[in-house]
């Protein structure tokens, strides 16, 4: 306990430490979600990287200064966060057609064996004379979190990066963040969860949730740190073939899709009128949607993969 | 000693199981098993073997507890409450109030321990609580409280301990039980003083306490966003419901004992009758606050509240909300203003129909909301779409009652159902606080 609490405390002054290096390198070399994510070439030869700041403009940073962002890594601990970022992401309506691979790649990944999925794809429609459309839901990973609000032990809790996640090794399975949640995106293990050998046996981590779940707590969406420490985007957004999903760093104002285009945030939730679900209640989701005008298909076409009763493949042996 | 003070110990003095107590106890120990077998099957197998899924996220359990919450608070209003206002006459039903609060208190704390995922980790509510969560907000005052109402049952009983102690002189497990039990009560001037000066303080302390651990209770609804729950009415709403299931259950606990013990002599006809009154007006006064709870959502009936409150005045849970409200309190209201209605007899079949139904009350307060959440039920089995409770979720919840039951009897069959001293007291056979002089 003592030994744990003392490297928590390094750790933590590491934090503090890389977190101000990387402040310095966000503010002076902008993006680095380029890096990151954008799958940019790391010219090994050349003395420069080419990066795009947040007002969109190119420049060159010096390699050396980029390989700083790697060493930050070794001091991520899952209850803090990554320092100075702030993860979003950008569901457009208009290109979901109910294809589903968000959700089996997130079901798959994550080893969900119980009946209900975290991410889901509810058919809406929100008066009678408008049009039907699809809206993939996942936790919304809430600035102010109704569900960390309640939690009685700190079991839930919110980053520093944005992300809301579950401790399973603390909660009590009072499922009051399930009632206090108006998306509905926590999901309870009923039962024993059965994942096989391999998955029960793993090292439990708070940021990759579902490795293990435990019998009588409660999980959700976890917006995939597991990924982005490896420098990868979620599974669900790289699953969907039709670039519904972008992920990126509210602080770089970029996002990033499936296929690896990347947009200004803020120009694109203002172009395309982005919202978020249920602003008025006050729970500032980290979660974005792009209205579903001038869509790519029609949604009838989704209907064909809509099952009203089922979001999880009942489980098959390899 | 006069012969009176005498018959009033020798009624009063704790008896025997007869057989039909022990009938009694043997049935509630059976219903308490069979609930404990399936706990065991919950805790082996999860909460899968109860009704509740990822929508009804909370069931019976909860609803369970927040009635046993609700009777507790009868304790305050019959002992504190009264005592404070210096009302008399319920000084033969004080005791029988502290008892089920104290009954009801305890099951309270373990009806919420049933509905954890995982309750071998309720250890975490202490090293790791968050005061920001009304859960420990809940904890403390629910703790809190029920300590108070083990002291306010015990306080007064001193100078009975000491009275029985004396009376079972051949008995000497019994003697020395209450002896120890008496503290050295004799009623000195120095005893005396400290244990009114106790009474009084606690009788104080306790009503804001009792006022709390219902409101919280109120509040663990009230700080979700949830249509039928997000209402500021909340807390008083509980409150008044509360006094409403504690006082019937006063009524059908001292009508039982009084047949059983045959106490005609200590709780009179008298006592029904203004315990009927009590009952209307804490009954009128609830569904008032009823009233402030459906009447304006409908009004408004914004799309949310529209969909929860349709549900019940005409939906699936129509049949049910109705019987609870015309039955459990419109009906009982008309009967008790009538005297014929406040008779023993006909006061107690009023009380068991408003206790019941105040059971259900709770159901209907805790299952309906969460049937219509704000985004729609999609991708789960259409059984999570509705819940209903199973069997061993009913046994569970039997065999809470049953344990509440239960401990009510044990203490019935060791203290005094009536308090001696305070009766004799009042009726003048001794002088204030001198047991032992007389």
């Amino acid at each position: 306990m003592e030994k744990e609490k003392n490297s928590n405390q390094k750790s933590r002054r590491n934090f503090v430490e890389q977190g101000l290096k990387f402040g310095l390198l966000t503010a002076a070399s902008g993006a680095l979600l380029a890096k990151v994510f954008g799958r940019s070439e790391n010219p090994e030869s050349a003395e420069t990287v080419e990066l795009m700041s947040t007002d969109g403009t190119l420049m060159q940073v010096p390699a050396s200064a980029v390989s700083h962002t790697h060493e930050s890594k070794s001091a991520y601990n899952p209850r803090e966060g990554f320092p100075n970022r702030k993860f979003v992401m950008v569901v457009d309506l208009a290109k979901c057609r109910n294809a589903k691979k968000c959700q089996s790649s997130c079901n798959k990944n994550h080893y969900i064996t119980g009946e209900n999925a975290w991410i889901k794809i509810y058919k809406m429609q929100d008066s009678e004379k408008s049009a039907p459309y699809w809206q993939p839901t996942l936790c919304q990973h809430c600035d102010e979190p109704a569900c960390v609000k309640v939690c009685p032990v700190d079991a839930t809790f919110k980053r520093r990066d944005g992300i809301v996640l579950i401790d399973n090794n603390r909660c009590i399975g009072c499922r009051f963040c399930m009632a206090a949640c108006p998306y509905s995106v926590r999901v309870f293990n009923w039962s024993d969860p059965w994942q096989g050998e391999a998955v029960e046996q793993a090292e439990y981590s708070p940021d990759y949730a579902g490795v293990p779940s435990q019998k009588g707590t409660v999980d959700k969406c976890d917006f995939c740190p597991h990924m982005i420490d490896k420098g990868e985007l979620p599974h669900c957004v790289s699953a969907c073939p039709n670039d519904v999903f972008s992920f990126g760093d509210m602080y770089e104002d970029t996002v990033t899709n499936g296929s690896g285009q990347s947009f200004k945030l803020s120009k694109l939730l203002k172009d395309r009128a982005g919202y978020r679900l249920m602003e008025s209640l006050g729970t500032e989701p980290s979660v974005y949607y792009l209205p579903p005008s001038d869509r790519i298909v029609d949604f009838e076409e989704g209907l064909k993969n809509y099952t009203e009763f089922q979001s999880v493949d009942k489980p098959q042996e390899p | 000693m006069n012969t009176a003070y005498e018959k009033i110990i020798n009624d009063l003095a704790p008896k025997k199981f007869s057989w039909r107590g022990k009938i009694w106890v043997a049935f509630l120990v059976a219903v308490v098993l069979v609930g404990l077998y399936s706990y065991v099957q919950q805790i082996r197998y999860g909460l899968v073997i109860t009704g509740m899924r990822d929508y009804a996220l909370w069931g019976i359990y909860i609803s369970n507890f927040v009635f046993f919450v609700a009777v507790s608070l009868v304790g305050s209003l019959i002992t504190a409450i009264l005592r404070l206002s210096d009302v008399h006459w319920s000084t033969p039903l004080t005791r029988i109030a502290e008892i089920i609060a104290v009954a009801a208190i305890i099951m309270a704390g373990i009806a919420i321990i049933l509905d954890m995922g995982r309750p071998d980790r309720v250890i975490n509510l202490f090293l790791h609580g968050r005061l920001q969560s009304p859960i420990i907000w809940d904890v403390v005052v629910i703790s809190t409280y029920l300590v108070l109402s083990v002291l306010f049952l015990y306080y007064p009983l001193l100078p009975d301990f000491t009275i029985l102690s004396k009376y079972f002189d051949n008995n000497t497990r019994l003697n020395k039980w209450y002896r120890v039990l008496s503290l050295n009560w004799t009623g000195n001037e120095k005893q005396t003083k400290i244990y009114s000066r106790s009474i009084k303080v606690l009788s104080v302390l306790i009503i804001p306490v009792a006022f709390a651990i219902h409101t919280v209770t109120a509040w663990l609804f009230e700080t979700t966003y949830r249509p039928g729950w997000d209402s500021t009415n909340f807390g008083p709403y509980f409150v008044a419901g509360a006094f409403v299931a504690g006082s019937s259950a006063v009524i059908v606990v001292m009508y039982i004992l009084r047949k059983m013990y045959k106490l005609e002599n200590y709780i009179t006809d008298h006592h029904f009758d203004l315990m009927g009154k009590i009952l209307v007006m804490l009954s009128l006064l609830y569904l008032y606050f009823n009233i402030n709870e459906y009447l304006m959502p409908i009004y408004k009936s914004t799309e949310e509240e529209a969909t929860h409150l349709r549900s019940l005045f005409t939906g699936e849970y129509a049949w049910l909300f109705w019987v609870v409200i015309i039955g459990g309190l419109v009906i009982p209201v008309i009967i008790m203003v009538f005297r014929g209605g406040r008779k023993p007899f006909p006061l107690f079949i009023v009380s068991l129909t408003v206790m019941v139904c105040a059971w259900w009350k709770r159901y209907l307060i805790v299952i309906p909301t969460l049937s219509h959440p704000f985004l729609p039920i999609q991708g789960v089995p259409e059984s999570w779409h509705h819940y209903k409770p199973t069997w061993m979720e009913w046994s569970i919840t039997f065999a809470t009652l049953a344990m509440a039951m239960l401990i009510i009897t044990f203490l019935v069959r060791f203290l005094p159902i009536v308090p001696i001293q305070e009766t004799a007291e009042e009726r003048g056979l001794i002088e204030g606080h001198q047991t032992q002089h007389s």
